[in-house]
This record gives structure tokens, sequence and C-alpha cells, in this order.
């Protein structure tokens, strides 16, 4: 449940919005360069086509296979080659939250019961060799992502949700013919998902690539990262996959823009080059030889004072919101009592925060909420003073401890990913500002690598070695309160190891809000729900948030269709182009 | 010619009234030095090597250099080659009418192995560990000489086989750490003499080499002076290696002359102090090992900052008798016999006294 | 000479196993003597949150659930026998030297190290070539005119050189001749030298020169040094006596002996470099086996940490290897005794 943001309008808008997108190109307006441009609007709106794009970034795709990848930016850039049943709407701001086809005419339709979801495909759509796409290879690609030995790395929503799923062991052990029994292809063009709960949120785990069709006399298992069949306006060039240096898209000659008015078919061809040194990216991306950072998360430091010490060279940048929080979670097993919780909410210096994320620019803005601003559900509020009175207010701290009944502070430690500088930062930071009040904290660092499975991510460790806190990010895998919360607040969601919910948190109203949310279709009633839950957890203390994070993005002027995508917190890669020079 | 060279004025000589320096007189001895200084500067102070040193030899002769390490005689012998290069020279180095100091240094390269040539003592060190013997002679050879290398190959067969090296066919491909001690000198006298020099130098060439083998050596030198007609410079702080090879000798002593005769006087009536010193210093096998050597005493002097006076004054057991002028004074050299020189202030008599009455019974 | 190397080549067998021994035991052994469970390890092999059965299907699959003695013989029959692999779809065989299975990017090592190996060749064969001929070169000449101004800057330079990173040097060198003056407009990139050897070679010059500045200046006082020993011997002197030019004095006679440290050095130096240049290869972006040793420590990528340490490895005892031969070559007192 990692990685991506999400939409507003959910479900009662998304029909009609879907209805006036269909009619026609975006409705937004076209910008030009200027700071902050592509946050609202498009820039150098253009039809031009023809040239070669090239992207870099300074490490590498999980896999290019759309059903083994867990990226945002692969998520957003895998589109261009891989189209899932559903997209998300190309416009900048908060109508970029919207879903619109893919593959699939529409949304999908849903029984009275609500456990069975139906699609239907459009009519036409080709891979790049030339055969028909249907549904049977939406109904594979779905299949083998339960092959987690062959293909670890995606999201296990389809697990979790379809009927009878869980022990499936994916295509490639089963030897059923018929394959998965809760995903049914009564034609070539029709899909049917059978579910084992209700799950209202259901039309965007369809926009994962985890649905974009895989032919299965194409497939090779592992080794389909290098010969991926192309079924958007791209193709992954034969034989170009280096899964170290890259690779490149030309394009589907079997694709017509026609059938798919949401996506571009811009440039000849897209360049991908991975693992370049940072500041070497950022160097080239400014002199032009490179034209994007696909990893999406912005400029490096140096990079960044260069960029805007120069009014040339800051109207092409946007600070956009990534949708990633920083937060710490506060263990409510190591640190039980709600008002010493509450302390440290109060303690905490906000600003020394948001200096180790790297300011207002490139870290963020300073949250007071769990969710961010871009997902559905936000409601801006702040129990904790953190927005009138950043730098903390010991007073209240202190009175938080005394009714702890620890008037004269406590301790704990506190975990870091000690590879990661900011965090490290950040912890420093609270450790000054919380012994104002004299709670004495430790800090403890751990390896990224295994942090998120063995040390915060272990309840069990969290308690023996009395660690309270934690650096954490989160974002959500879609745009909305359930896919931002459930992971890091239902009780359901703890899990031994890899555990996301590190508060510990486990509240029945919680827990029922969240079932709430599931079943209802009603985009008014969920958005209270989630607005309700983070109030919760702000209340309860569960959470110490630190900035809602941005990306300080740089967008060369001689990009067309340049905006920043509200759902992935980075530029929209389904409609960038070349200007002719 | 000579006839006419009877009328001409005889220009005066330096230190001669009416004598000016426009250019120096060339030497007709095939070699002579004038005055030779060789300094070198260092961060210590001025290290005065050679100081003032003239002798002149012709073919066919042998002149014997003696001295303790550090009197000079090498750097003479260096000085001659002109492979000193960072000293300053000052002086005339007479040869074949030629004087090269001062003569560009390409021209007195042409000259270096090819009428000049110079047998180094320790010939593992001196020659080149990589190259075989028969490179390292075709090489020196080659460069004066414009022949293929078949030519120069059986050329430096042909210098092995004159040393005496045995199957100097198959020994040509040898490298020098191959070759004996002795078999490395003769290897080196081969190169050496590969273009027929009209002057050798052999510094010390038997310093390294047990004594069977240094005499083989001797003689083999020997023997190749009187086919060649070469002139020789045998240089060596052994007056025994000297004794038999060379007519004269010259005993060095910080750097300066200190006597100078034919072999016979240096030996029969050595004049110096010091002279007598390296004469005690020689083994005899006749003598109990106790009486063997005579040594001279204390070390050879700094170069730098050599004592007042008389060079030898600080070890020599009769400076007191010449009433401090030992001290304060540098001898003059003074002829005492035709050809025979010696800078010592001791007078005749004494020395005649001290050698008779002291010396010569305990040698 | 031949069962000089024929022993040599045992020594270097042996010496490749004991490598592979402490490697393995680096990277499968420590961890779990620090109490690292298999579900960690298997856990860098997943992607995010996994569930306890992914953790399990990928721990049977990478063999992390064997004794560790099973899974080094499995190691070593790969290498020697190759191995067959799952892909899902259809057993794969991997043939010998088998370097084992990535399972960060789903590929055996082998091919993936053969892939970005002409590129470790281009930089460090380049680069040597330079640093070689500069560094020899500016010694001797420093050497022969010790304590001239040329020497003084040469030496300074050879200090900054031996000094300055080279990530630091590469930055400077993209943001001048790359970016500010786009003289090497493909610097940063590596292009195939079949693909285009014009580019190939202006795309190499910066990390040539970069990665030489480094060995050259080194070199540099090395030479010298040597350099001012050589030409006090005994037979550069005999070589002047005989009369040769001074030309032939110092190539022939002085910079021969000279050389001969310097080739041992550099056969070394060389193997090393094979193994991956990792500074220089990051810092242009040059997809490499330093690179890829990078990206695999990063990712904790066990069977290519392994691969690549066992390359690496091999790179330096062939070079050790030849550099032994080559000294008998040089110096023949080494061939006769």
């Amino acid at each position: 449940m990692k990685r991506r943001k999400l939409i507003s309008v959910a479900l009662a808008c998304a029909g009609l919005c879907l209805v006036s997108a269909c009619g026609g190109s975006s409705s937004s307006s076209s910008g030009s360069a200027a700071f902050d441009a592509g946050n609202t609007s498009i820039v150098n709106a253009s039809d031009a086509t023809g040239g070669t794009l090239n992207y870099g970034m300074t490490n590498q795709f999980d896999s290019v296979d759309p059903g083994n990848t867990y990226y945002a930016f692969s998520w957003n850039f895998s589109r261009l080659y891989a189209v899932p049943l559903l997209s998300y709407n190309p416009a900048p701001g908060k109508a970029g939250e919207n879903l619109v086809p893919g593959l699939a005419t529409g949304m999908g339709t849903t029984s009275a019961d609500g456990l069975t979801w139906t699609y239907h495909l459009k009519s036409g759509m080709k891979f790049a060799d030339g055969e028909p796409i249907t549904s049977a290879d939406v109904k594979y690609a779905v299949e083998r992502t339960f092959a987690k030995d062959v293909l670890p790395n995606g999201p296990a929503y389809f697990q979790t949700y379809l009927a009878n799923a869980a022990n499936y062991p994916g295509p490639y052990k089963d030897k059923d013919p018929n394959g998965l029994a809760a995903i049914e292809t009564p034609d070539d063009t029709t899909v049917v998902f059978h579910l084992s709960q209700k799950f209202s949120d259901f039309n965007y785990l369809v926009a994962n690539p985890q649905t974009a069709p895989v032919p299965p006399a194409k497939d090779t298992g592992a080794n389909y990262q290098t010969q991926v069949v192309g079924s958007g306006p791209y193709t992954i060039k034969p034989g170009s996959v280096n899964p170290t240096t890259g690779f490149s898209l030309i394009k589907n000659p079997y694709w017509k823009s026609s059938n798919d008015p949401y996506i571009k078919q811009t440039a000849d061809q897209i360049n991908v080059s991975f693992n370049l040194a940072a500041d070497d990216l950022d160097n080239r991306l400014l002199s032009g030889s490179i034209d994007l950072d696909l990893y999406g998360t912005g400029l490096n430091t140096a990079a960044r004072s260069k960029v805007l010490s120069s009014a040339q060279l800051k109207k092409n940048t946007d600070a956009a919101l990534s949708g990633f929080l920083w937060y710490y979670p506060i263990d409510t097993q190591v640190i039980p009592n709600v008002d010493c919780r509450k302390a440290v909410e109060y303690a905490a210096d906000k600003t020394l925060f948001q200096n180790a994320y790297g300011g207002d620019l490139a870290g963020g803005d300073i949250a007071s909420t769990v969710l961010p601003p871009n997902i559905i559900g936000y409601n801006k509020f702040d129990d904790y003073e953190a927005l009138t009175q950043p730098g903390g207010d010991i007073q209240k701290a202190k009175d938080e401890l005394a009714k702890c009944g620890k008037p004269t502070g406590f301790s704990f430690n506190v975990a870091v990913r000690g590879d990661r500088p900011k965090e490290v930062a950040s912890a420093q930071a609270l450790q000054t500002a919380l012994a104002k009040v004299g709670i004495k904290i430790d800090i403890l660092q751990y390896p990224t690598g295994q942090y998120g499975t063995s040390y915060i991510g272990s309840p069990s460790f969290m308690q023996q070695h009395n660690i309270g806190m934690g650096t954490y990010g989160w974002e959500a895998d879609w745009p909305d309160g359930f896919g931002f919360l459930y992971s890091i607040a239902s009780g359901n969601a703890i899990l031994q190891a890899g555990n996301s919910n590190i508060s510990m948190l486990n509240d029945p109203q919680v827990n029922n809000l969240l079932n709430q949310a599931a079943a209802t279709k009603d985009q008014a009633q969920q958005t209270q729900i989630y607005q309700q839950i983070d109030k919760i957890m702000m209340d309860q203390a569960t959470v110490l948030p630190e900035v809602y994070a941005k990306s300080l993005l740089y967008r060369p002027s001689d990009l067309t269709n340049v905006y920043v995508s509200s759902v992935f917190g980075m530029y929209d890669y389904t409609q960038i182009g070349k200007k002719s020079s | 010619m000579s006839d006419e060279t009877e009328f001409l004025d005889v220009p005066p000589r330096p230190g001669e009234e009416g004598f000016v320096d426009l250019a120096p007189t060339p030497s007709e001895k095939f070699l002579e030095l004038r005055d030779l200084r060789v300094h070198f500067p260092t961060d210590d102070g001025l290290v005065k090597s050679v100081d003032g040193l003239s002798f002149s030899l012709e073919r066919g002769k042998t002149l014997g250099i003696v001295g303790e390490s550090g009197s000079g005689k090498s750097v003479t012998s260096l000085a001659i080659l002109g492979l000193h290069r960072k000293a300053s020279m000052s002086g005339e180095i007479w040869l074949d009418g030629q004087n090269l100091v001062g003569l560009p240094e390409d021209d007195v390269r042409r000259l270096r192995g090819k009428r000049m040539a110079m047998i180094f003592q320790d010939p593992l060190s001196a020659m080149h560990p990589y190259y075989t013997v028969g490179s390292q002679i075709i090489e020196a050879y080659r460069v004066h000489n414009k022949v293929s290398k078949q030519v120069a190959r059986k050329h430096a067969i042909e210098m092995l086989d004159r040393v005496g090296i045995p199957q100097p066919q198959s020994r040509v491909d040898d490298y020098p750490h191959q070759f004996s001690g002795g078999m490395r000198q003769r290897a080196m006298i081969a190169m050496a003499l590969s273009c027929d020099p009209e002057l050798l130098i052999a510094d010390e060439p038997t310093t390294a080499l047990d004594v069977t083998v240094q005499a083989q050596i001797l003689d083999l030198i020997r023997d190749l002076q009187q086919e060649f007609n070469s002139a020789v410079i045998i240089i060596t702080h052994d007056l025994g290696v000297v004794a038999e090879l060379s007519d004269d000798i010259l005993v060095m002593y910080g750097g300066r002359m200190v006597e100078y005769g034919t072999a016979r006087e240096i030996f029969r009536e050595p004049q110096h102090p010091y002279t007598w010193g390296l004469l005690g210093s020689m083994p005899r096998l006749d003598r109990d090992r106790a009486d063997r050597l005579l040594p001279i005493q204390g070390t050879p002097p700094s170069l730098i900052n050599l004592p007042s006076g008389c060079a030898f004054h600080t070890r020599c057991r009769f400076a007191d008798l010449n009433g401090g002028a030992s001290e304060t004074e540098v001898p003059e050299l003074v002829e005492v016999s035709t050809g025979h020189q010696v800078a010592c202030h001791l007078s005749p008599e004494n020395r005649r006294r001290i050698w008779d009455d002291e010396i010569s019974p305990n040698l | 000479m031949i069962t000089f190397i024929i022993r040599r080549l045992i020594a270097a067998v042996f010496l490749l196993i004991v490598v592979s021994i402490v490697t393995f035991g680096i990277f499968f052994v420590v961890p779990r003597l620090a109490g690292q469970t298999t579900d960690q390890l298997a856990a860098a092999f997943v992607g995010k949150s996994p569930s306890i059965k992914a953790l399990h299907e990928i721990e049977q699959r990478l063999g992390l659930n064997l004794p560790l003695y099973e899974q080094y013989w499995n190691f070593v029959k790969g290498l020697v026998a190759g191995e067959y692999y799952d892909t899902g779809t259809q057993i794969v065989h991997c043939p010998a030297p088998c370097f084992g299975y990535s399972f960060k990017n789903q590929l055996p090592v082998w091919p993936q190290m053969l892939s970005v190996l002409p590129v470790t060749l281009s930089l460090a064969i380049g680069a040597a070539i330079i640093w070689l001929l500069a560094g020899v070169g500016i010694g001797v000449l420093s050497a022969l005119r010790r304590g001239s101004w040329f020497d003084r800057a040469a030496m300074t330079a050879a200090l900054a050189g031996v000094s300055l990173p080279v990530f630091f040097t590469a930055l400077i060198a993209l943001a001048l001749f790359r970016d500010a003056l786009p003289i090497f407009p493909d610097a940063g990139n590596y292009i195939p030298f079949f693909d285009n050897p014009g580019r190939w070679f202006w795309a190499l010059v910066l990390p040539w020169i970069t990665l030489a500045f480094l060995y050259a200046a080194l070199y540099a006082r090395l030479t010298r040094a040597g350099m001012l020993d050589t030409m006090g011997e005994d037979f550069i002197r005999t070589a002047r006596a005989k009369g040769l030019p001074e030309r032939t004095v110092v190539v022939k006679h002085g910079l021969r002996a000279t050389l001969t440290p310097i080739a041992t050095i550099f056969g070394l130096d060389l193997g090393l470099l094979l193994g991956g240049a990792v500074l220089t290869e990051t810092a242009f972006s040059l997809p490499g086996l330093g690179h890829f040793a990078y990206l695999a420590i990063q990712a904790q990528d066990l069977p290519e940490i392994m691969g690549v340490t066992m390359l690496a490895g091999f790179f330096v005892v062939i070079a050790n290897l030849i550099v032994d031969v080559l000294y008998a070559v040089i110096d023949p007192r080494v061939r006769y005794s």
C-alpha cells in the first residue's frame, strides 16, 4: 500500500466527469512557463509530434514488467506501453484525480451486493504485434501477479479482495485451464471480477498496471520484463531492455489515438537511462541533454540552489506536492498514555522538521493532519498548533506531561534509517525539541533495506527496544482516504513483520469506519469518514506529522504538455512531447 | 716543421713573466692535464674533489693513480671522460692535441668509448642487468662503428675470446649475472676495448676479485696494452696492483697530487709520508699477522673543509718536525730528482733519514 | 617457464576458491551470525510490504532455507557446471560459468556482467594507456630536470592528482567540458564501440582523462623516483662511458630498469580496475562492472555481489600471474633463478 495518491471526486462524480472528459480534450487552460505553473495549468500545450525524449533517473525500475512494479513513477510511465483497464484524467489539479477509461469503455458496473465488478473492453485495441487485446489477456495479467515467487514486486490487493483467491498460486503453477475462478471472461471484451467483500474503491485497483493485458503465449515469466508486448501508444523497443542501464520505447504501430483520447503519442522514441549519478543527472537536465528526471522526486541540493537563485531557471520549475507525508508514527504500546503522546506533539519543533527535509519548496509544507491535501478526505485542522506555533509550545507540552503523570519527562528510543541524512536530521531536531521539556530520546539507526520489514515494521522489535517513534513516510496507492489510511490505521492491517500500522492503532471505531467506507458508494459519506478517522488519529496523538512532502521538479522549456499529476505527485508522463526545433 | 719551431719564441708559461692567457697552448703530449679542478657545489658547501692536478701520459705507457677513497682519483678519471654532469670544472685536459674541457658535450661523447674507454670496478653493477653481455659489447661497438649487427656480434665474440672467455659463441648471449666475477671483469674489459681505445682508464679493476683472478686480470690488461699500444691509467688504492703494471705512479691525497715518480722511485725512494703509509698498508705474506700492516692513522679529510696547510698534517706522524709550516702553508710540489716530485715540508734530509731508519726496515 | 606458469595457475585457482569462500561468508554467513533471519534476507528480494507467504516463496526459490554448505555448494556447482532457473513459464539453463541468478533484476548474473564488461574494458584500457604514457613521460622528464620549473609544476599537479577525489574531478570536468563548453556532448553516456567508434571514443575522453589523472599522478611520482634512483646506477655511468647518446642512455638503459617495478604495479592496478572503476563509472554514469557492483551492493543483491567479486578477484589473480610472467621476461635475473 505505499505508492500512490489520489483523487477527489470519487465515484459519484466519476461518472459525470468521465462523460464530460470523453467529449473533448482537457478543459484546463494552457499555461506559459512560470514558477509553479505546472501545478495548475498545462505548460506549453501543443499537438507537436516527433523527436526523441530522453528520460533519466538515478536509480532503476524495480521492473518494467507492468505486473511486477510498485513505484509511483513506473505506474505513471508504464501507461505509455501497458494500458490498465482504467487510468487517470490527464489534467492538472484536482481534476487529474478522476478515473478515466483505459482499456475499458468506462467505470466498472457493480452488482447489487457490491461483490461483482464488470468491465467491457473497447473494440479494436491491439497489441504492438498486431494481435487484438482480449479479456483473456487482462484476466491472465491479473492472474500472473499472484505468482509472488516469480513476480514479487507488485501490491497484493487482488489476493485480498478477489473471492477465494488468497491461495491461488498463479498461472505458472496452477494447471487448471480455467485459471482463477474469481475472474470471468464471458466473452472477448468482458471481464468480471468476483470479490470476497464489498470494496467500493475497486475501480482504483484496476487502474494500477497489474490489469494491463499480457498475452499468455508471449509471457516468459521473470523474463517478460525484457519483452513486454506493448498495449499503449508505445511498445518497448525489442532488445533494448537492460535492467541496469535502461530501455527505449518506440511507437506501437497498431495504436490509434481515436481509441484512447486520454493518452498521447508524441515523440517518435523515448529513451530511459537508469542509474545516472544524481548531480550529473541534474546538470544534464539543466543543460538540456536529459529531458526529465523520470523518478520524479525533484532536483538535488546543488541544482536546487542554482535553480532557485536564477529567475530564468526558476520559471521552469514546479514545487509539486508529492502526496507523500513525512511523519513519526507514535507506538501506542510503547507510549500508552495519550497525554504523554500529546506532550510530544506540542513539544516538537515543526520548522526544524521542515528544514531537515529541505525547506518549504523542496521539503514540503508543515503538516498538521494525517491525510495530505491531495487525498480525497483531507480536511484542514490543527490539533497541536503545528501551523500557529510551529516552533513548539513548551507550556502546553508541560501541561500534558503533568496530566500524564510525568511532569519531569520520560524517555524512549527513536528509530531512523541511518543512511538517510534527512531523516537523521529530523530525528536530531526532535531530540533537541523534546529535551526542552525533559523528554529524553536516544536515536537508533537502522539500514533502509530491512527498516520496514524487520525493525520499525516489527511490533515486537519496537517493544523490546523501547522504540516509541520512528521516521517514516507514506503515500497512498490510490488517491483517496481509504488508499492512504487502511494500512496505517486499521487494526486489521497490523502485521508481525512488514507492519505499516506502526502506531499499533486498533481502535474499534476506526476499524468500523474503514469497513463502512469500503462498503458505501456514497462519495460524500466516504469523504466524511476519512475526515473523521484523520481527526481520531490526531486526537489520539498516534501520529506526529512532519511535512506534506514537495518535490522541486524541473521542466525544460522545449517540453510540451507538462503539468503535475495530482495522483502521482510528478509530471504526467502520458502527455509530454517535445517542441519541434 | 720541427726545425722551424726552434726559431719561434716560446710563449711564457703560466706564472712566468709576460704570460698572457689568450688561449691555452695545445699540449704535445698524448694526454696532459693542466691544473684540473673539479668542484661539486652541494648544500653543505663546495666539495673540492680535485684541486689543481697536472700530469701527462704518453701512448704505450701506464700511469698508476693511488690514493684512499675520496682522494679524487676516480673523479679525475671521470673528468677525463667528461662524465661529470653537475661539476664545475676548470683547467685543461688535452687528449691528442684537443682540449676536452669546454668541448661541446656531443664531441666529447664521440670520443668516449672510441678513443678513451674505461673499465669500472664492480662489473656486476656496472653492467646492465637486463641486457646480455654480448648486446652490451655490440652496443658499445656499433655506437662508434657503422656496421651491421651480425658484424658487431662477430666482433663481440672475438673480443670475448681475446679477453679469455671460454666458449664465447655461447657466452655472448649470457647475462652478466650468469658470469663469475672474473669473467664479468673480462667482459667489461672486452667492452672497453671493443673500439681499440688509445686511452684506457681502469678504475679499481680488481677490487672485487679474488687474488688469483686479480693477477690474471692485471696480466690481461698489460697484454692488451702492449697489443694496442694504448695509454693506460690504473686507479687503485692498492699499491700492489700498480707495482708491476705501472711505469709511473701518481699519489693523490685530498684532491691534490702529493707525489709523482716512476714506479721504481715510488717503491724504492718514496718521499711523502702518505706514500709511506700506503706502502705500509700493503699486506705481505712473509710477515706475522700483527706486523703485516702499518696503516695510516685517522680517516681521509673532508673535501669541503680540507685541513689548513698540508692537508695530510692531521694524520702525519712527522708534521711537528717542520716548525708549524705543515699547519699553515700548503707545500709546493718540488722535484727531488728528474721527474720525481713531492709536496712535503719535510726537508730532504729528514725524509731520507726517516725512510731509511724508520719506515723501510718495517715494510 | 611452463612449470612456473602451471604452478602459478594452480595457486591462482586456489586463491579464487578462498576469495569465493570469504565473499560467501561475508554476505551469507556474517548476516546470520549478526542475527538476521532468513525471512529478513528474503525480504531484500521482495517488493514492499511483502506477505509472510511471499517471503517463504522467495526463500524457497533462492534456496535461503538450505543449510549454508549446501548453498555454497550450489554456488560452486553453478560456477562449474551451470544451473537451471525457473522463470515461471520455463526452465532456463544458465551455462557455466553461472554466477547465479539475480532476483532483483530477474536475470542470470553472468550475461549481465558480460554485457557491462566492454564498458569497463574500454574505460580501463583507454585510461591505462593515457596514464602510462603521461605518467611515465612526465616522471622521466621530471627526473631528468630535477628541480626545474617543469619538475616542480609536474609534481604539484601530481600531488593534486593523487589528492583530488575522482567524483570531484569528474563533476568539474563534466560541468566544464560538457555543460559549459559542449566539447564532449556524449560524456556521461556509453556508446558501444560497434555502434559508432567515433562517438565511443569522444564520449570516453573525459572519463579516460579523469581516471588517468589519478593514476598518472601516481605513476609520474613513481617513475620520477625510480628514474632518479636508476640514473645514479653504475650501469648508467657505463653506458655514458661507452659514448652512447644521452637519449639512448635514458631510454634504453635508464627507463628499462625503472619500468620493471612500474610494470608490476601497472599490472595490478589494471587488474583491479578491470574489476570495476567504481567511482569513475558512477560519476560518469558509465554502466560498467564497477557501477554494477555499486548497484548490486546498494540493492544487496547477493548473487550479483558474489559474481562481481569473483570476477574482480579473477582479474586481479590473472593480472598477478601476468605480472609475474612479465617480470621474468623483463628481468633475466628472475628468469633463471
